[in-house]
């Protein structure tokens, strides 16, 4: 599929990409590369100039975007784009009120939301009032109340610590292992390296790799032109003179081979 | 040229305790942090530990904008910041904001850079000079003549960046810089901040969450927790420290092998700042 801008600009260009369900989905790929315009076709936010979409086998284009959204719910890269209610609870259960949610339900998923991601103190407060750190756990939360089926996030760990990172770590893995289609958009490399999803590398428009993670991690020169950089563990592994079959996954990984080595 | 020091410091902070109004908590407790002319400073801690008010007290937003409780002081380069005019302080410390969609906004990458000069009152032909001359430095004379709006996110962070050098701040601040930028238009901005510090001695305070980015240019790390400063060191010192991950900063991969190597009795000559560094020191015969 192609998609073009109302100024002309082509931001995808012959796009072929099939994700099957239970899938966990890295995007990679420089500033403007399109993976953001891409994850806007998956709930409809954006229809193809050229080709389709289709979803569960039905073609997006027949479906409004609010039945798309229960079944895709995506996080966005800014969340000042993405919020608007009044208070942090309200953002959370505006679209549980949506889709028709009893009210017994909609409190358990709002204290589940608040507690796992840290709002509780914040619960009446305004989404203004966040940091942007904050503002972005909550556009997750608001979306992973609905519970939808394909969960789609849009750099999530930008402005996030290193704890919010393990948290987000551990929900995408859960998530996933729970059966849920997870698509992640991300330049933050050693997050995906933790992740170790399928990678797809996105350049001007275009899928120009595919594949798993820690396949693709070693394409160097790839990655050069697509502007991505290697995970740290994985530009080790290819600067040491001896080196076991694959690159470390993490740390003690790295660290049994070298004491080993050392010994 | 970046001379690296015990003078006397470009940033005092000196005691520096700050409650916001209505707010149950202190932001800051007792902060004591000097920072030397020409030093490239990592400032780290999770979210919501006192960064983004210790760098508001710095650019003086605090006292000046935010009512609270404010105790001891900071010092910039001989100014004391409360009795500081704001507009003097922006002359003196730099800000770059996380998103600078917030910070460009002329008709052309030019006149944004300009835009800073022109409040100074500069005569034209200096801010012509001083215009051209950052344009240069930063790789942007292409874009001079373009609506900053149809630029790249990484092209908008330089105009940024440019328009705050071109007013020859002695520090500046970068808050999350490299947070929307792709891995390698992130390591092309952190070079550019190394040649910055080295060819005019600017003096950087970075904060940052992706630390593998930044310890390779960096001279000292200071880590926040709970408003106070709980550790400062070297990247290396910091890193290597079991402490510093239970003030949530994420130990980029180089460094937790290092240590864990250490701790098993098989600690490497030279600590390594990055896996080209580490693999150097683990191919060594």
């Amino acid at each position: 599929m192609t998609f073009v801008h109302q100024n002309g600009v082509k931001a995808l260009d012959g796009v072929s990409l099939t994700i099957e369900k239970h899938e966990l989905v890295g995007i990679v790929g420089e500033n403007g590369a399109g993976k953001t315009t891409l994850v806007r076709h998956i709930n409809g936010l954006l229809r193809p100039t050229s080709g389709s979409v289709l979803i569960d086998g039905a073609d997006a284009r027949g479906t409004s975007v609010a039945k798309l959204s229960r079944k895709i719910g995506i996080a966005f890269q800014n969340p000042d784009h993405q919020l608007f209610s009044e208070s942090v609870e309200h953002e959370i259960t505006f679209a549980l009120k949506n889709f028709g949610f009893d009210d017994a339900l909609i409190e358990q998923r709002l204290n589940w939301a608040l507690d796992f991601f840290g709002l509780k103190e914040y619960h009446k407060s305004s989404p203004l009032i966040l940091s942007g750190g904050e503002k972005k756990r909550l556009t997750l939360a608001s979306i992973l109340a609905w519970d939808p089926e394909v969960v789609v996030l849009d750099e999530p760990t930008v402005g996030q610590d290193a704890i919010q990172k393990a948290k987000l770590l551990e929900i995408a893995r859960t998530l996933h292992s729970a059966g849920k289609t997870i698509i992640i958009v991300s330049h933050d490399v050693e997050f995906l390296w933790s992740l170790q999803p399928r990678l797809v590398v996105m350049k001007r428009g275009r899928v120009v790799e595919d594949g798993p993670c820690a396949v693709v991690m070693q394409e160097r020169e790839l990655l050069e032109d697509a502007r991505v950089s290697q995970p740290q563990l994985v530009a080790l592994y290819e600067s040491l003179s001896r080196r076991p079959a694959s690159p470390f996954q993490d740390v003690s990984q790295a660290l049994s081979w070298v004491s080993g080595e050392r010994r | 040229m970046a001379s690296k020091g015990p003078e006397v410091p470009l940033l005092s902070v000196e005691g520096l305790s700050f409650s916001y109004l209505d707010s149950p908590r202190a932001a800051l407790t007792d902060v004591n942090l000097k920072i030397n002319r020409g030093e490239i400073v990592i400032l780290a801690g999770q979210s919501g530990c006192g960064k983004s008010t210790l760098l508001r007290c710095v650019n003086g937003l605090i006292p000046h904008m935010y009512p609270g409780d404010y105790k001891g002081r900071i010092v910039v380069d001989g100014d004391v910041v409360a009795e500081t005019p704001m507009g003097k302080l922006a002359q003196m410390v730099g800000f770059l904001f996380q998103n600078p969609e917030n910070q460009i906004f002329m008709f052309s990458v030019e006149r944004d850079i300009a835009f800073g000069l022109e409040n100074q009152g500069l005569p034209r032909q200096e801010m012509r000079r001083r215009v051209d001359e950052v344009m240069g430095l930063l790789h942007i004379e292409p874009l001079a003549l373009r609506p900053p709006h149809e630029l790249s996110d990484g092209q908008k962070q330089r105009v940024a960046l440019a328009g705050i050098i071109a007013m020859r701040p002695n520090l500046v601040i970068l808050d999350e810089p490299t947070s929307l930028l792709d891995p390698k238009t992130a390591s092309e901005l952190v070079s550019l901040v190394s040649k910055l510090n080295k060819e005019l001695g600017i003096t950087f305070v970075i904060v940052e969450h992706r630390l593998e980015l930044l310890t390779p240019i960096a001279d000292r790390i200071v880590v926040m927790d709970k408003g106070r400063v709980v550790m400062e060191g070297t990247p290396t010192e910091v890193l290597t420290n079991p402490a510093s991950s239970t003030h949530g900063l994420a130990i980029p991969p180089v460094f937790s092998l290092y240590s864990e190597l250490a701790e098993r009795g098989s600690r490497l000559p030279r600590a390594p700042l990055t896996p080209e560094e580490m693999a150097q020191e683990l191919n060594a015969p």
